[in-house]
C-alpha cells in the first residue's frame, strides 16, 4: 500500500522534481519505506512506498523491459500470482516478483482492458510513451482513492487531495456543492469533492489522458438480478457453501504478502468471520487488534473477548476515551479531507496506530458484509416501513420499529403518529426510487439549518436528488427495493464514507493497509444474484452468512442482533482536548469569517451542548459536521502551506 | 412574556438554533414544516416537564399537544397547577434527559 501522484503537461514542458517531491511528501504516511520519482517526456510519476510484497524489488516508478511504460501504483493485485504464471505461458519476462509489475505485462496485452482481470484494490497511472497516454483507474468498490485536476495545460492527481494542493499552480477553495452533498449524503458523490476544481475518479473507473483531452468510462458495474422467489432446503444448502467457499478464496488470496498480517476483531459477526477464515488458512498464532470504549452503549468487548478466546488469537484492544477522541479529531479531519457527521473514524484513527506501534502493516477486515450481503438497519427499517405502509392504521406493524432500535430511546415511546412522520410512511415506496434512503437524508439535510445565508443562496436546494437520480443504472427500476436500497449504500456511502474517511484514510493516516475479503469482486456479484430471502429472511439480518458461520465462529456472535459501530459524539468537543480549537473555530467572529456557517446558530448549537441539552442526532450531527468543516478549511485553505507534512498526535 | 412567547422562543432557540423561518407562525405544524425530528419531541418533553412542573403520559405524547406553539400553549394551560407562576427564571431549568 502506499501513496501516488503525478502530473502530465499536455503542451510537453518539462516536469520539475522540486513539484513532483512536494506533492509525494505529503502522502509520506501512506508510504514511508521509500520514495521513487520519474520524470522524462512532459510527464512525472512519483511514488510513497509501504513495503508489503517484494521488499527488495518492487521499488517505483516502476517501467517494463524497454521503458515505454511507467507505472506508479497504490493497492494489493491479490490474483498476481494466477495472472503472471498466464502473462509468464505468453512469453511475457518479469523483472521483479511485485505484483505492480503483472499490471504493467498484463497492461501490454490488454491495454485499458487490463483492469477487468485484476481482482484487487488499487489506484494506479500507467505512462504509456508511444501512445503519449496517461491511463488511470481504480478499484471496482473504492477501497484506494484517487484524486485529480487540470490546471491550464497540466493534469495533476495524487492519492490525496493534499498532494495535489502542493502542486504551485492549484488553488485551494471549498465547493458548496460538496459541501451541500455531505450534508445530505454524509459523502460526496463523485466526481465532487469538498474542493472547487479537484475531481475523485469514480469507483469502478478509469480514465485516459492525452492530446485529444480527458475521458472518464466506467468498467465495472454494480448490477443485481430480478427477485426470485422461494429457495428450497437444498437450494439455500449449495448457495451457503457457494459463499463459504468463495469467502475462504477471498480471504485466502488476501493473506498473500511478505509481511505478518493481522486482523481487526470488532466482536460482531463479520470480523470475526474473517478473522475465523484468516486463522483457517495460516498456522502462526494470528495477532487480533480492536477498540472498545468506557461508555457501555458503545462498547463491545464483551463479544471481543469471546472471540479472542474461541479463535484463540493474540490480541490487543485500544480503550478509546472521548477526550482521545477530541485530541486526534483535527488529524482525523486532515486524513479524512471532507468533513464527517459522526467522530467514528477518530477510533479508527487510534487503533491503526496501535496497529503500527505493534508493529504491522497490513489487516483483514469485515467491510462490505452489510452492503452484500443484507446487514444495515436501514435494509430492515425500509422493509419495515413498506410493511407498515401496506397497512397504516394496524397498532401491531409500527412496533417492529421500536425493536429495531432498542438502543435510541426517542424511538421507544412515540406516538404512531410521530413515528409515521419521522418514518416518512406516507411516502409511495413505488414512486420513490430512494424509499429506503429518504428518512436519513432528508433528516442530514436539516442540518443545512446551519449553513449561513450566503452559502444557503448558493446552493441549489435541489430536494430531488437530481444528481443521484441522474447516476442510476437503467435497470434501477426493475431491481427489487431490497436491492435499490443495497445499490444506493454500495454505490456512495461505502466508497464515500466507509472506506475512506472511517477505512482508507485512516487506516494509511498510519501506514496500516486494510484488506476486504468480503469486497473481493468475485463475492460481490455472486451476493447480488442472491435470492434476497436469503439476505434478510423476514427481519433476520445476513441470514445465508449466519448458515455459514455455524460452527466457525461463537453461537452468541452469530446469534447477537447487528449493532451499528458507533463512538461518543458532540460531547467528546467538551473535553479539554478540544478546548483549544473549540474556541478558535467555533467563535462567532472566525465562524463569521469563515463564511461557511450562520455564527448565531452555532452559537446556540454549542449552548445547547455545554447546558447538557444536547441529546438529538441532528446535535450531534450538526456539531461534528461543523468542527470537521471548520477544521477543514482552516487546514486546507487558510494555512495549508503550515503544514508541510502531517504529524500525529 | 406571555405563554405563547416563551414556548415559541423553546422552539426556535432549540430547534431552529434562533434562525425561524420567515413567517413562521404559531399554528404551524411542526411536523409539516420539519421542525422537529424524533428526539425533539423527547426534549420538548422534558422542557414542559421541568419547567412548567407537569407530568406527560405516553398519552399526551400527540401531534393534538405537541404540534404547535398553540397546541403546546392550549396543552401547557389546561395542565398548569392553580398555584404555577409562569414568571420562573429559565435559566434555572435543566432538563431531566
Amino acid at each position: 500500500m502506499c501513496g501516488i501522484a503525478g502530473m502530465f503537461n499536455l503542451d510537453g514542458g518539462a516536469v520539475g522534481p522540486e513539484s513532483l517531491l512536494g506533492m509525494i511528501q505529503m502522502l509520506v504516511h501512506r508510504g514511508p519505506d521509500d520514495t521513487g520519482l520519474y520524470s522524462e517526456n512532459g510527464v512525472g510519476l512519483a511514488h510513497a512506498r509501504l513495503s508489503i510484497i517484494d521488499l527488495a524489488g518492487g521499488h517505483q516508478p516502476m517501467s517494463n523491459e524497454d521503458s515505454s511504460l511507467w507505472i506508479t501504483f497504490n493497492g494489493e493485485i491479490f490474483n498476481y500470482l494466477e495472472l503472471r504464471e498466464e502473462l509468464l505461458s505468453r512469453g511475457h519476462r518479469f523483472a521483479t516478483n511485485s505484483d505492480t509489475e503483472v499490471i504493467l505485462h498484463l497492461y501490454e496485452e490488454k491495454k485499458e482492458n487490463c483492469v477487468e482481470y485484476l481482482n484487487g484494490q488499487w489506484a494506479f497511472a500507467i505512462w504509456d510513451n508511444q501512445r503519449r497516454r496517461l491511463f488511470l483507474s481504480r478499484d471496482r468498490l473504492g477501497v484506494r482513492p484517487l484524486f485529480y485536476t487540470q490546471v491550464k495545460k497540466t493534469f495533476i492527481f495524487g492519492s490525496e487531495i493534499k498532494a495535489i494542493f502542493a502542486h504551485p499552480g492549484v488553488t485551494r477553495e471549498i465547493d458548496v456543492d460538496g459541501l451541500d452533498e455531505v450534508f445530505t449524503y454524509w459523502c460526496t458523490i463523485p466526481p465532487t469533492t469538498l474542493f472547487r476544481n479537484i475531481q475523485e475518479l469514480p469507483p469502478g473507473h478509469s480514465m485516459t489522458v492525452d492530446g485529444t483531452g480527458i475521458a472518464v468510462r466506467p468498467y465495472w458495474h454494480h448490477q443485481f438480478e430480478k427477485a426470485s422467489g422461494a429457495v428450497d432446503p437444498a437450494r439455500e444448502q449449495s448457495y451457503a457453501e457457494e459463499l463459504l467457499d468463495l469467502l475462504a478464496d477471498a480471504t485466502r488470496i488476501r493473506l498473500r504478502s511478505d509481511v505478518p498480517v493481522g486482523a481487526y476483531l470488532s466482536g460482531g459477526l463479520d470480523s470475526t468471520i474473517t478473522t475465523a477464515l484468516v486463522k483457517k488458512v495460516t498456522n502462526a498464532k494470528l495477532r487480533t487488534f480492536s477498540i472498545s470504549f468506557d461508555n457501555a452503549e458503545f462498547d463491545e468487548s464483551e463479544f471481543q473477548n469471546e472471540a479472542v478466546r474461541f479463535l484463540d488469537t493474540e490480541h490487543q484492544d485500544f480503550r478509546c476515551t472521548k477526550n482521545q477522541i477530541a485530541e486526534v479529531f483535527p488529524d482525523v479531519v486532515w486524513h479524512a479531507e471532507k468533513p464527517v457527521l459522526r467522530t467514528a473514524p477518530a477510533p479508527l484513527y487510534l487503533l491503526s496506530r496501535l496497529v503500527q506501534n505493534s508493529g504491522f502493516k497490513v489487516v483483514v477486515t469485515g467491510e462490505g458484509s452489510d452492503e452484500m450481503l443484507g446487514g444495515y438497519d436501514i435494509f430492515k427499517e425500509a422493509k419495515i416501513r413498506r410493511f407498515w405502509k401496506s397497512r397504516p392504521d394496524s397498532k401491531v406493524r409500527p412496533v417492529l420499529l421500536r425493536r429495531l432500535y432498542p438502543y435510541l430511546q426517542n424511538i421507544q415511546n412515540q406516538s404512531d403518529c410521530y413515528r409515521k412522520a419521522f418514518f416518512h410512511i406516507d411516502v409511495d415506496p413505488n414512486l420513490q426510487p430512494f424509499f429506503s434512503h429518504i428518512p436519513r437524508w432528508q433528516l442530514t439535510a436539516k442540518l443545512k439549518t446551519f449553513f449561513s445565508d450566503a452559502v444557503r443562496a448558493e446552493i441549489s436546494g435541489d430536494d430531488g436528488y437530481s444528481k443521484v437520480r441522474s447516476q442510476l443504472p437503467q435497470r434501477y427500476p426493475s431491481w427489487d427495493s431490497f436491492c435499490q436500497a443495497q445499490y444506493l449504500e454500495t454505490k456512495y456511502l461505502l466508497p464515500g464514507y466507509i472506506l475512506s474517511s472511517q477505512g482508507d484514510r485512516m487506516a494509511m493516516a498510519h501506514s496500516v493497509e486494510g484488506r476486504f475479503p468480503f469486497l473481493d469482486h468475485r463475492v460481490v456479484e455472486f451476493a447480488s444474484k442472491l435470492p434476497i430471502s436469503l439476505k434478510m429472511k423476514v427481519l433476520n439480518e445476513k441470514y445465508l452468512l449466519k448458515r455459514c458461520a455455524r460452527g466457525l465462529i461463537p453461537p452468541s456472535i452469530a446469534k447477537r442482533s447487528k449493532q451499528p459501530y458507533r463512538a461518543p459524539e458532540g460531547c467528546s468537543f467538551l473535553q479539554p482536548a478540544a478546548r483549544e480549537y473549540m474556541d478558535d473555530l467555533l467563535s462567532p467572529e472566525q465562524i463569521r469569517r469563515d463564511g461557511i456557517f450562520d455564527a448565531p446558530a452555532v452559537t446556540k448549537l454549542v449552548d445547547k451542548f455545554r447546558m447538557g441539552t444536547a441529546i438529538g442526532t441532528k446535535d450531534n450531527m450538526g456539531l461534528v459536521g461543523i468542527v470537521s468543516t471548520q477544521l477543514l478549511i482552516h487546514q486546507f485553505i487558510r494555512h495549508f502551506e503550515a503544514r508541510t507534512a502531517p504529524h500525529d498526535a | 412574556m406571555t405563554l405563547n412567547d416563551e414556548l415559541r422562543q423553546f422552539v426556535t432557540d432549540n430547534f431552529m438554533y434562533g434562525k425561524p423561518y420567515k413567517g413562521f407562525a404559531d399554528d404551524d405544524s411542526f411536523i409539516e414544516r420539519g421542525i422537529i425530528d424524533s428526539t425533539a419531541v423527547m426534549e420538548l418533553v422534558a422542557f414542559l416537564e421541568n419547567r412548567f412542573r407537569i407530568k406527560l403520559l405516553d398519552q399526551d405524547l400527540v401531534p393534538a399537544n405537541l404540534d404547535s406553539v398553540n397546541g403546546l400553549a392550549r396543552f401547557v394551560e389546561s395542565r398548569l397547577p392553580p398555584n404555577f407562576s409562569k414568571a420562573c427564571d429559565p435559566s434555572r431549568i435543566v432538563l431531566g434527559v
